[in-house]
């Protein structure tokens, strides 16, 4: 099952901590959806999510202000 | 789930993330970021009891990178009270002269983290209390100021299974180890005998330089901080030593001795009794 992670409002580096918690929660292999408003934030958390040996199986905005990561565990 | 803390006004907290509330995530985000820790590292510390033998002035180093690190649990032993003359390099009793140091110590803690439990004994550290003390806990700091003391906290630490890490400090100069139950050296194996009385001036006589217990207590917070948390190299095994005129490090081996009376092959000390820790005349400036 696909999770998801709304980040909208928070900034670095809660972003990346609060991220980084949720996964530790999935299963190995499982998806997570993650949301934010902040462009900065966004490339930030996906450079990270990948130096931790994670999957970005997406990264696109979804609205003018949001952006959406789409990461496997 | 309840957050990672162990008081009622914290237990009361938003649990935004998994078992933590919205302060705890942002009061360790900067370790928790770090690979080797993360919340189930975070989760260790939390869960971790580490006792520290004196504050004084490795005492106080090392209580308050622990408490900062959010160690759940700090037993802290002392029974000295807050002099003046402490203030120089111990650096958690400021404002606390007349009281002890123990609840001196313990002011600071809940001030600095809230999530850290205090547990004091206003006592001396002694073969009566030392194996009850040391079981309680996961790691032992051993900030005392003189041979007998060490050698004490040694033995009980070997024969309670409990790693230690092992400071001392003289002037310019100072020195840590961490022994490992049944792995490697012991402090004994390291140092066999005290030196002869007098030849090791006190601290009286002798003076310590201020900055000296903050860097060897802060070494020793960072070898708890590392067996709680798996990762890293202890100095286990490794006696390093610290000049501050020089800024010097330098690292001597060292290994376990098959004749320790603790831990060698056939110990002449199987339990804790007095009589082998008489002479507790300060020589260090541990404290």
């Amino acid at each position: 099952m696909t999770e998801e992670l709304d980040l909208r409002g928070e900034v670095c580096p809660y972003t990346f901590v609060k991220t980084k918690l949720r996964l530790e929660e999935l299963e190995s292999g499982q998806d997570l959806i993650i949301l934010l408003d902040d462009s900065v934030a966004t490339a930030n958390v996906s450079r990270s999510l990948r130096s931790e040996g994670h999957e970005i199986l997406d990264l696109k905005a979804i609205s003018g202000e949001v952006w959406q990561i789409v990461v496997k565990k | 789930m309840l957050p990672y803390c162990r008081n009622e006004e914290m237990r009361s907290g938003i649990i935004v993330s998994g078992s933590f509330t919205d302060e705890q995530i942002k009061r360790y985000s900067r370790q928790i970021i770090l690979p080797e820790v993360g919340g189930k590292g975070q989760k260790k510390l939390l869960a971790s009891k580490v006792l520290v033998l004196g504050a004084g002035g490795l005492g106080s180093s090392a209580i308050a990178y622990l408490a900062a690190a959010g160690v759940g649990t700090l037993g802290i032993v002392d029974n000295d009270i807050v002099e003046v003359s402490n203030l120089q390099r111990q650096i958690i009793h400021g404002g606390n002269i007349g009281l002890s140091k123990t609840k001196s110590a313990e002011y600071f803690v809940r001030s600095l983290n809230s999530d850290v439990d205090v547990v004091t004994y206003q006592e001396r550290f002694c073969a009566d209390n030392a194996g009850k003390i040391i079981r309680e806990y996961d790691f032992v700091v051993d900030g005392s100021d003189n041979f007998s003391t060490h050698y004490l906290i040694n033995d009980a630490c070997v024969l309670e299974k409990k790693p230690c890490s092992h400071g001392s400090i003289l002037r310019y100069e100072g020195y840590v180890t961490t022994t490992i139950p049944q792995k490697g050296p012991c402090y004994r194996c390291i140092f066999k005998k005290p030196p002869p009385p007098g030849l090791i001036p006190n601290c009286q006589e002798a003076g310590v330089f201020g900055v000296l217990p903050g860097i060897i207590g802060t070494i020793q917070a960072s070898e708890v901080l590392k067996y709680v948390l798996g990762i890293g190299e202890l100095l286990a095994g490794r006696l390093l030593c610290f000049n501050a005129l020089d800024m010097s490090f330098f690292e001597a081996g060292a290994e376990k001795r098959k004749d320790c009376a603790v831990c060698g092959d056939r110990p002449e000390i199987t339990k804790i009794e007095q009589k082998n820790y008489l002479d507790n005349r300060p020589e260090e400036c541990g404290l």
